[in-house]
């Protein structure tokens, strides 16, 4: 069972009841659940978008675009059913935070659900969980179950004279499917393949309705924000990047785990002071800041905050704050190996330059990490990856190609000492498993 | 829509709203290329090569995706542009194999053209390519692994297009690969669209692959002779030791009245002209058995022996039975010989459809017939009977892509439940015998025949349709055909289209192959024209085919002139009945009635000759020399001989210049074609071809003069357009006239006498028989 | 009675699939949920799976096989008894993945995607299964394995074999 960490710098909103019981529905109610939902009837749907607007909150799937604006998107009159969708696909390497909301506070995603569907006018939502993570959808079905017999879903909600209606949702196994669109497929029954865009979800999305669609961590913000209103939401973090955010610490670090720190924390400290360091003393060679997709920075470069704009300027990307660790035993060659598979494996193989992209990239590497590289391949690898960047159907090829680009420009001289037939320089590290080594 | 104004490289363009760019481009001249995007299929944005760069935004935006918008300043060939296209070349040719040296697509592959165009040559992987074998999918569809580079232009072919969803993309990432239905096979319709649509060799022809090069064939489109809807063909042509073969059909051009379409027939069903039991020498019956003779020999015999009947019992002993496969200068010519040198109105032909009652209804209202073309773009469609999917595939193929692309709304009455019911915005199963009586009920009679409750609703929307085509099948004969088309001209602007079922079964009824009617519905009593320019015309309408056989079968019947039909099976009639007639038959194959025939003369089919056919709708379009064979002659040349060896001047025939043996020499051989060049040039420069008596365009010049509703214009039709015929006016009632409708119900994979000599065809019935019947 | 006459499910199943393909606003959403389902009981997505799948979301069996092939945890082949699924990708490959994918293949005696003879353990190699923080992780059957040492590994592959593993809700 994951285990809830804490830190005094922890701000906790979406974490406050990890650990506490809220699975259950009254327990949830008793550490104040199901208010906001009240609240928001009450208030109506303008209030509850102008809320989420003064809040700030950016979206926490990775692309960071304003929810409230988001939600405003959805046309008031519509033909068709509008949806609410969840996106619990958590697939980005180095990315667990959603594991730990939908294990420890299920109801904040159904509530957060309903607000959503409220504001937009939607009557249905969809909640969706990658295949893996089976066992939290059955925690998420029994909760969406106890909703029901609650009257928190359903006809007439609290006897506030609204209907809503919630299904949670399996996915099999497919990264791809945390593409927006691709979800949408899913859901749909079809392959998870991505939508061209426009239209875009907030026009036409699933089943031909208008559809907001939203990280599971966004949603679960929801419930919190009108509990403390926009403004005071806002003020947490830094400027336009308001709120706090679950950072998921992995890698060689003392103490791993998902932390509630505000938006724009700085990331030195996070490593040093609330993940405890870098196990066994080593020293730290490289992080990758928001999950696998983003460029790395190198040990030198992480005196900087944890928010959209911040990480911007440092060239990389906040994504889906999958904080990875890297000391100094790794060889990035091979780390840079890891991640590609990793984009070859879940391409979907819709368009040319990723499925191709991808494959190529793994198997130069493969072959360059067993010694068969040539010095033409370093810059090949990175021939490939820019030929894929902002070329592709769906952002998973510039996910596979901006850490590329990243591995090469920063540890170029790793790629060079592969060359010419040499062994892996780090071939002879035998890596210690698990907590052996966390002392 | 409104026009939008934009700039595409350095040019002002104009385009309605809502056009996707890559269209407007193309309507522009200006070639974005793309493997995935197909006109008229749903978009994918899957290839990436149609990117291009928009002003204000900020990657490169794919042109297949992006509509026009006002004020939109694009680039569409920058170094930037060209490098994105020259990078997705380089990783499609990464494991792409580059088997181009033998691969059917060579030469005409998209990839390769692309590769010419960016430059993608040098190689900068040394990890091997990927090998997987070559699968059979179907007797006509191989599918090559490697050489995919998923477009998934099949998938919607197959799919979106043809409606029968046989294709799928499996797998994912670089293991997607196209699959079958059948897992290891395909269950479908065999159309072969899926390889038409192929930018590349993955998809490959059964009857085409490792045959020979693209550039060693000539490539002659011309109309497939198989139903009634007249598809351009394009038939690859080969020199061989007999002449030149056929090896390929296919939709190359896609300028046929058909647009993307061909059916499994008009791709593969080419090949009964290579069939081994082709006749190439003329036979004659000696001692009760057919032997071989010379040309000299056996015209001698067949002219003598049928002006000895003539002469000793009349034409009206003579009997003469046309085709639905042969030109309209042939039938034309063949009518003209009956009426004038034989002397006899007994002619007819397998009819398929009752377009005599047909014209009659109309009454000379030449603006309500459809083409062909009609059928793609008519906001509502009633379809009564048949079954286009099987029948007329074309037309099938033009309404589904009506529904699909124009909303279009098609109305099916059958009393069967046929595929297009699944496009039909309402649909109606009537029972087999109550066609007729349907009509009464769309007409107002409630009580006519029993329906289900939705009858009301279809009836309701159809009758406010303000644009009807209405498309009829053979189940509407006679009189009911007259209160069908009542009923629709009380509907504003409705259009109508009779189906008949072969390539030119609506020419060889408008060519007057009928014992009552001369060319264009003419009655033979009162004959105007015709009356001055056929001498010693019958006036007396004659026997029809079934009449034929009768009086034969009473010993009545002297002789027997059939060209190229197949009456003695299609009838059903006893040979015996035959053995005191004279029978000179003109087929590809001993059929049996070439088997009971005294003169047996093999002769060309509709891909070997030049002439024009006219299709069901009345679109009538030339048929160009494709193959040739050592040994037959066409039709036209056999009736002209067989005139002149009666001892009829040929001229009065038809109208040539130069003497009998002044032949131009050049239709056959590697100069096939230049007639029809030739004859081109000549209208172009307002002169008459009249070159040669077995030239048929100097029938053509007749039958544009002479026949009402065939004067089109010449030059269009040579230039290889489809030129809508009109109906001839108001024809006067006939009296007791049987309308002797016989439909050959084809299916998609059979086509009457022909279709049993094509093997490709018979060869995907028995793939497509199920397995356990062997056990029954 | 089901929905489908003669299904291959049991009774419990039947009825939840017929329940599952009302509830979404098209019959096809059912699909994915299905076929798992389905392959929780019968061990694979076989043909016979395929075929009522097909007919009870009412599509072809062309289109039911086009999604199997696109997710990862659909199979068509049975996997062994119990799947162990070793996450090796950059989180968990920094804190032994790849070394705890090797204690399995030894313990089991089994390579990458291959099945021990009794039937009992089949191991895959996957990719990240959400549970970075808590390295390495495994997975058996839905069951997930955190914070492993070859030490833990081993006793959760003795629970296996001798029935004691922890059965809360999943398969």
């Amino acid at each position: 069972m994951p285990e809830v960490v804490s830190h005094p710098d922890e701000v906790k909103l979406l974490s406050k009841r990890f650990g506490m019981g809220a699975t259950d529905i009254d327990r949830y109610m008793e550490l104040g659940g199901y208010q906001s939902l009240r609240k928001a009837i009450e208030n109506g749907p303008e209030w509850v978008i102008n809320e989420m607007k003064a809040s700030g909150l950016r979206g926490r799937g990775g692309a960071g675009f304003p929810t409230g604006m988001k939600w405003s998107f959805v046309p008031k009159q519509s033909d068709r059913s509008k949806y609410v969708l969840v996106n619990g696909d958590e697939s980005e390497p180095g990315t667990c935070k959603d594991h730990m909301i939908f294990l420890h506070d299920p109801h904040s995603i159904i509530e957060g659900t309903i607000i959503a569907g409220l504001a937009i006018g939607s009557k249905m939502g969809f909640i969706y969980l990658r295949g893996e993570y089976r066992y939290l959808i059955q925690i998420m079905e029994k909760a969406i179950e106890q909703c029901y017999a609650k009257g928190i879903l359903g006809k007439n909600i609290m006897g506030l004279g609204f209907d809503y209606d919630c299904i949670s949702h399996t996915g099999a196994g497919a990264y791809e499917v945390g593409e927006e669109s691709a979800l949408m497929e899913s859901l749909e029954g079809k392959r998870g393949v991505p939508r061209i865009k426009p239209p875009f979800p907030a026009v036409v999305g699933l089943y031909g309705g208008p559809t907001v669609i939203n990280n599971a961590e966004t949603i679960a913000s929801v419930a919190p924000i009108l509990e403390m209103g926009g403004a005071e939401y806002a003020k947490i973090g830094t400027e336009r990047n308001g709120g706090t955010r679950l950072f998921g610490i992995s890698g060689h670090v003392n103490k791993p785990g998902v932390y509630e720190l505000p938006m724009g924390y700085n990331l030195k400290k996070m490593i040093y002071e609330v993940a405890g360091g870098i196990r066994g003393g080593k020293k730290l060679k490289a992080v990758v800041p928001g999950g696998s997709s983003c460029p790395v920075l190198k040990a030198d470069e992480i005196d900087v905050g944890m928010d959209f704009d911040q990480m911007g300027k440092a060239g990389t990307m906040l994504g889906s704050a999958g904080v990875v660790v890297i000391d100094e035993t790794v060889c990035m060659v091979e780390f840079a190996l890891r991640t590609i598979k990793f984009y070859q494996h879940e391409s979907c193989g819709w368009c040319i330059p990723c499925r191709e992209g991808t494959d190529w990239l793994k198997k130069t590497l493969t072959r360059f990490h067993a010694g068969g590289g040539v010095a033409k391949d370093i810059d090949n690898i990175k021939y490939l990856a820019e030929n894929m960047l902002g070329r592709t159907f769906c952002p998973l090829g510039d996910a596979a190609a901006m850490p590329t680009i990243g591995f090469i420009k920063k540890f170029r001289d790793e790629f060079e000492a592969h060359l010419d037939g040499r062994p892996c320089p780090y071939l002879h590290v035998k890596r210690p498993v698990g907590e052996l080594v966390s002392v | 829509m409104a026009d939008v104004s934009f700039t595409v490289d350095g040019k002002k363009l104009t385009a309605p709203a809502g056009t996707l760019l890559i269209e407007a481009c193309r309507a522009a001249g200006i070639e974005i290329p793309a493997f995935c995007y197909y006109p008229g299929l749903s978009l994918q944005a899957a290839c990436r090569m149609c990117v291009v760069r928009i002003e204000k935004m900020p990657k490169l935006q794919t042109a297949c995706t992006t509509p026009v918008a006002e004020g939109m300043i694009v680039a569409t060939e920058t170094p930037e542009i060209a490098q994105a296209r020259k990078s997705t070349i380089e990783l499609l040719l990464g494991n792409h194999p580059l088997d181009c040296p033998v691969c059917d697509a060579g030469g005409e592959c998209e990839l390769q053209d692309m590769t010419f165009k960016y430059g993608a040559a040098e190689s900068n992987y040394t990890e091997i390519k990927q090998h997987r074998e070559e699968q059979q999918w179907s007797p006509v569809v191989f599918f090559d692994r490697p050489r995919c580079i998923l477009c998934y232009r099949c998938i919607r072919m197959c799919g979106e297009g043809m409606d029968v969803w046989a294709l799928g993309v499996q797998n994912r990432g670089v293991s997607s690969v196209i699959a079958p239905n059948g897992q290891d096979h395909l269950d479908c319709e065999e159309c072969g669209m899926c390889i038409d649509a192929c930018p590349v060799g993955a998809l490959t022809s059964g009857t085409y692959r490792y045959k020979t090069r693209p550039w060693e064939m000539n490539h002659v489109a011309t109309v497939c002779t198989h139903c009634g809807d007249g598809c351009t063909t394009t038939l690859g042509v080969r020199r061989s030791d007999d002449g030149s073969e056929i090896v390929r059909g296919d939709n190359r051009d896609k300028s046929g009245i058909n647009g993307d379409f061909l059916c499994i027939k008009g791709r593969y069903a080419f090949d009964f002209a290579n069939h081994e039991d082709r006749l190439s020498k003329p036979m004659i019956r000696e001692n009760g058995r057919l032997k071989e003779v010379s040309w000299e020999v056996a015209l001698d015999f067949a002219g003598k022996r049928l002006r000895t009947i003539r002469d000793a019992h009349g034409g009206k002993a003579i009997g003469v039975i046309g085709s639905n496969r042969t030109t309209n200068e042939e039938n034309y010519l063949l009518q003209k010989f009956a009426r004038t040198v034989l002397q006899t109105n007994n002619i007819d032909h397998h009819r398929t459809a009752d377009y005599v009652s047909f014209v009659r209804a109309l009454a000379g209202r030449s603006d309500r017939t459809a083409s062909l073309r009609d059928t793609s773009t008519a906001p509502a469609i009633l379809l009564l009977g048949n079954d286009p999917t099987e029948q007329h595939p074309a037309l099938a193929w033009n309404i589904r892509s009506n529904v699909r692309l124009n909303k279009a709304r098609l109305y099916v009455a059958n009393s069967n439940p046929i595929k297009l019911t699944r496009q039909a915005k309402a649909s109606i199963e009537i029972p087999q015998d109550g066609y007729a009586a349907f009509i009464s009920y769309l007409a107002g009679d409630n009580n006519a025949l029993t329906l289900p409750e939705a009858a009301a609703d279809f009836r309701a929307a159809l009758t406010k349709e303000e644009n009807l085509l209405i498309v009829f099948g053979s189940e509407y004969r006679g009189r009911d055909i007259e209160a069908l088309v009542k009923f629709g001209l009380s509907l504003p602007n409705a259009k109508f289209a009779a189906l008949g079922d072969y390539v030119n079964s609506r020419g060889a009824s408008d060519m007057g192959l009928l014992p009552d009617l001369l060319p264009g519905y003419v009655p033979v009593a009162n004959a105007g024209q015709f009356a001055t320019e056929y001498a010693g015309l019958p006036t007396e309408p004659g026997l029809d085919l079934v009449e034929m056989f009768d009086a034969a079968a009473a010993g009545n019947l002297g002789a027997l002139y059939v060209v190229g039909s197949n009456p003695v099976a299609r009838y059903g009639v006893h040979p015996d009945t035959l053995k005191n007639t004279f029978i000179v038959v003109q087929d590809m194959f001993l059929t049996e009635t070439a088997a009971v025939a005294d003169v047996v003369l093999p002769i060309a089919n509709l891909y070997e000759k030049a002439g024009s056919v006219t299709n069901t709708y009345g679109d009538q379009q030339m048929v160009k020399k494709a193959g040739d064979r050592a040994g037959v002659r066409t039709d036209f040349e056999l009736i002209v001989r067989l005139a002149d060896r009666m001892g009829y001047n040929p001229q009065g025939l038809v109208p040539f210049g130069k003497g009998l043996r002044a032949d131009s020499g050049q239709s056959r051989g590697a100069q096939s074609g230049e007639a029809d060049r030739h004859a081109v040039w000549l209208t172009a420069h307002d002169v008459e071809p009249k070159v040669s008596p077995f030239n048929p365009f100097a029938t053509l010049d007749e039958i544009a003069r002479l026949v009402p509703g065939y004067g089109v214009s010449r030059l269009n039709l040579l230039a290889g357009n489809d030129v809508a015929t009109k109906l001839p006016t108001a024809i006067p009632e006939l009296a007791t006239r049987k309308d002797l409708v016989f439909p050959s119900v084809d299916t998609l994979f059979t086509s009457g006498t022909l279709g049993r000599y094509s093997a490709k065809l018979n060869e995907v019935m028995e793939s497509h028989e199920p397995a356990e019947t062997a056990a029954d | 009675m089901s929905a489908v006459a003669n299904t291959i499910f049991s009774p419990e199943l039947a009825a939840r699939f017929d329940k599952l393909v009302t509830i979404y606003p098209v019959r096809r959403s059912a699909l994915i949920p299905m076929l798992l389902y389905a392959q929780d009981e019968i061990g694979a997505v076989n043909d016979a799976v395929v075929s009522e799948c097909a007919l009870r979301v009412g599509i072809s069996e062309l289109e039911v096989r086009n999604v199997i092939s696109y997710y990862s945890l659909l199979h068509t082949k049975p996997h062994g008894r119990f799947h162990v699924q070793v996450c090796t990708n950059i989180s968990c490959m920094l804190r032994g993945g790849y070394e705890m994918l090797d204690h399995c293949k030894e313990r089991l005696g089994i390579d990458n995607k291959e099945t021990t003879a009794d039937g009992l353990f089949s191991l895959e190699e996957v990719e990240c299964i959400g549970a970075c923080c808590w390295a390495p992780a495994v997975q058996v059957n839905y069951a997930f394995y955190d914070n492993l040492t070859p030490e833990k590994m081993d006793a959760v592959l003795e629970s296996y074999k001798d029935g004691s593993y922890k059965k809360d809700g999943v398969k």
